[in-house]
């Protein structure tokens, strides 16, 4: 039609669409970062170039970014599961205890999982069919979390873990092929949720919920069932999380994951997740989770005082979000 | 015959009585334009068409059939089609995800199924083209312009045979230029043998497009008649209240 030539035709051949990525920009980071560091300090190379510190930093991220696979699904509805922490040291409660009175790995972790997932569920209950903020029901699921866990092992330390001890030990602190167990698991899983978000129609009535939550009920969106699934697979990648940070650690106190919601939430954001919803992926997770891990273990690594890492870590979230706000300019 | 009627339809919310007993015909291959000033009733009666709630009293007759909707989505496999005011439209999805929204296509492979993007793409791109719309499957929403969301949110429609079309002020927030677009786009639909009812407040827009006429005032119907045998004049008066009835 007439009007169609007067306007400026939006591109958005591949090329474009990759330079318009956050998770582009912050991969490049990834592995500019450490090249930078090196370049300014030599000591630093011998350090960092290492496959033990490689190992390391991988293995170190895996654990929060599983964790932002499920945020992420969280966010891209427009939520948030603040959370995730608490949750956390429950699952990692609830595995400790039952390992330690001798029930096998298998049965313990299933347990774990279902953990995970009814605090998802409850959430999620609150969320699509009270209609509750999203914000102030996982707020409380925080303190509730962080309660139940000290209740439930009643501020018991666990470090035995019973006749399945090495398999534990092992698959959260042992590797395959030279890479470490959680990472494998954590790659696995991006593959997955990568898959289910861009090819299936869960997925995206995902980014529809968030883009316009109204517009997606009235064309027949599960829009409440959607809302609780995100909780409940929220709860469950943290039950993974657990199980492997649980036989990294090789003990498990109710301290577990304190402050950890922050570092999920600010993965998916620094990878480009919008906490307005609608916008987000997987890989954002994954790899905001490890420019964060990045720029801890550089730092420490060149001998800054690690009084500073959250520092560096909130300006690089600020520097995120700034970064979102040019590329919506030149967009409207 | 009438492809709806809408005969007594009643709503109360508390003690408002937004619509009082109004009689309604649709047939197919027309335009009615539904006037009336703020309040007049307009959006509770294509509420109550398009399933949003159901009348406090009344009957909705579909192609001679008693019909009872419950949600939206009842309507709509009924093949009653809304066009809502604000387009409902998710910026941050393509054009044609927009159109498949709540009815995708998929492809199966043994217990999983997923989406068949190209067959979706394909069959936006034929509706565009029905439309005579140059909007482009794989773009953004929020990348287009008003006259191409139009185009969307109408494509939509088209994508199961809807007998009726319910236009909620299409032409409110858009340039001059796309009213005229929208305006093509609306005899299209005409001309496909659909029921269009367009809720306008813009006079002009009515008087260009619509073959009848129905106005609301305050809950009541005081005209239903052909346009031709209306004039802007009078319906303005009729919507003020300075003409009872007509």
């Amino acid at each position: 039609m007439a009007t169609e030539t007067t306007l400026p035709r939006p591109s958005q051949g591949t090329v474009q669409q990759i330079l318009g990525k956050q998770a582009f920009w912050v991969t490049i980071s990834v592995f500019l970062i450490p090249v930078a560091m090196t370049v300014i300090e030599p000591s630093f190379s011998a350090a960092f170039w290492k496959e033990d510190n490689f190992f390391n930093v991988t293995r170190n991220f895996a654990f929060i970014a599983i964790m932002a696979l499920g945020q992420v699904a969280v966010i891209i509805t427009g939520g948030i599961d603040l959370s995730v922490g608490s949750v956390l040291a429950v699952c990692g409660i609830v595995l400790g205890l039952l390992m330690s009175n001798d029930y096998s790995f298998w049965l313990s972790a299933f347990v774990t999982i279902l953990a995970g997932v009814a605090c998802g569920g409850f959430n999620g209950y609150l969320i699509s069919y009270l209609k509750l903020s999203p914000f102030v029901v996982t707020l409380g699921m925080l303190s509730i979390g962080r309660s139940l866990a000290l209740a439930i092992s009643n501020n018991k330390f666990f470090y035995k873990f019973g006749h399945d001890q090495t398999l534990l030990i092992e698959l959260g602190g042992g590797r395959t092929f030279g890479v470490a167990n959680p990472v494998i698991v954590l790659v696995v899983l991006t593959v997955i949720m990568g898959f289910v978000l861009r090819y299936t129609k869960w997925g995206r009535h995902l980014y529809a919920v968030g883009g316009n939550e109204h517009a997606a009920r009235l064309t027949g969106v599960p829009v409440d069932r959607l809302k609780v699934s995100v909780y409940v697979l929220s709860g469950f990648m943290t039950a993974v999380s657990a199980i492997l940070t649980v036989g990294w650690l090789g003990s498990v106190t109710n301290g577990l994951g304190i402050g950890y919601e922050l570092r999920v939430i600010a993965s998916t954001v620094i990878g480009g997740a919008n906490l307005a919803g609608g916008e987000g992926g997987a890989y954002a997770a994954f790899i905001g989770a490890a420019l964060i891990e990045v720029i801890r273990n550089s730092l420490l690594l060149a001998g800054v005082d690690p009084y500073w890492q959250g520092t560096f870590v909130g300006l690089f979230i600020i520097f995120a979000v700034l970064l979102e706000r040019i590329r919506g300019r030149k967009v409207n | 015959m009438a492809v709806l009627d809408l005969r007594g339809i009643s709503k109360h919310f508390g003690a408002i009585e937004a619509l009082a007993g109004v009689d309604f015909s649709l047939e197919a291959g027309q335009i009615v334009g539904l006037m009336g000033d703020n309040g007049a009733g307009k959006s509770t009666l294509v509420k109550i068409m398009a399933g949003n709630f159901p009348p406090s009293s009344g009957e909705i007759v579909l192609e001679g059939k008693s019909v009872h909707f419950h949600k939206p989505v009842d309507a709509r496999a009924a093949g009653i089609e809304v066009v809502y005011q604000d387009l409902a439209l998710c910026n941050n999805l393509s054009a044609s995800a927009n159109v498949f929204l709540g009815r995708e296509r998929k492809r199966r492979f043994g217990p999983f199924s997923i989406l068949d993007d190209r067959s979706m793409h394909d069959r936006s791109r034929e509706l565009f083209a029905e439309l005579k719309s140059e909007t482009r499957p794989a773009d953004t929403v929020r990348m287009m312009s008003g006259g191409q969301r139009q185009a969307v949110a109408i494509a939509r429609t088209h994508l199961s045979q809807a007998k009726i079309v319910l236009m909620d002020e299409p032409t409110a927030a858009i340039s001059v230029r796309q009213v005229a677009e929208v305006l093509d786009l609306l005899r299209r639909l005409r001309d496909q043998g659909m029921a269009v009812v367009l809720i306008s407040h813009r006079m002009p827009d009515v008087f260009s497009v619509a073959d009848k006429i129905v106005v609301l005032r305050r809950g009541h119907k005081v005209a239903d008649k052909p346009i031709g045998e209306s004039s802007p004049e009078e319906v303005t008066g009729l919507i003020t209240g300075a003409i009872k009835a007509a």
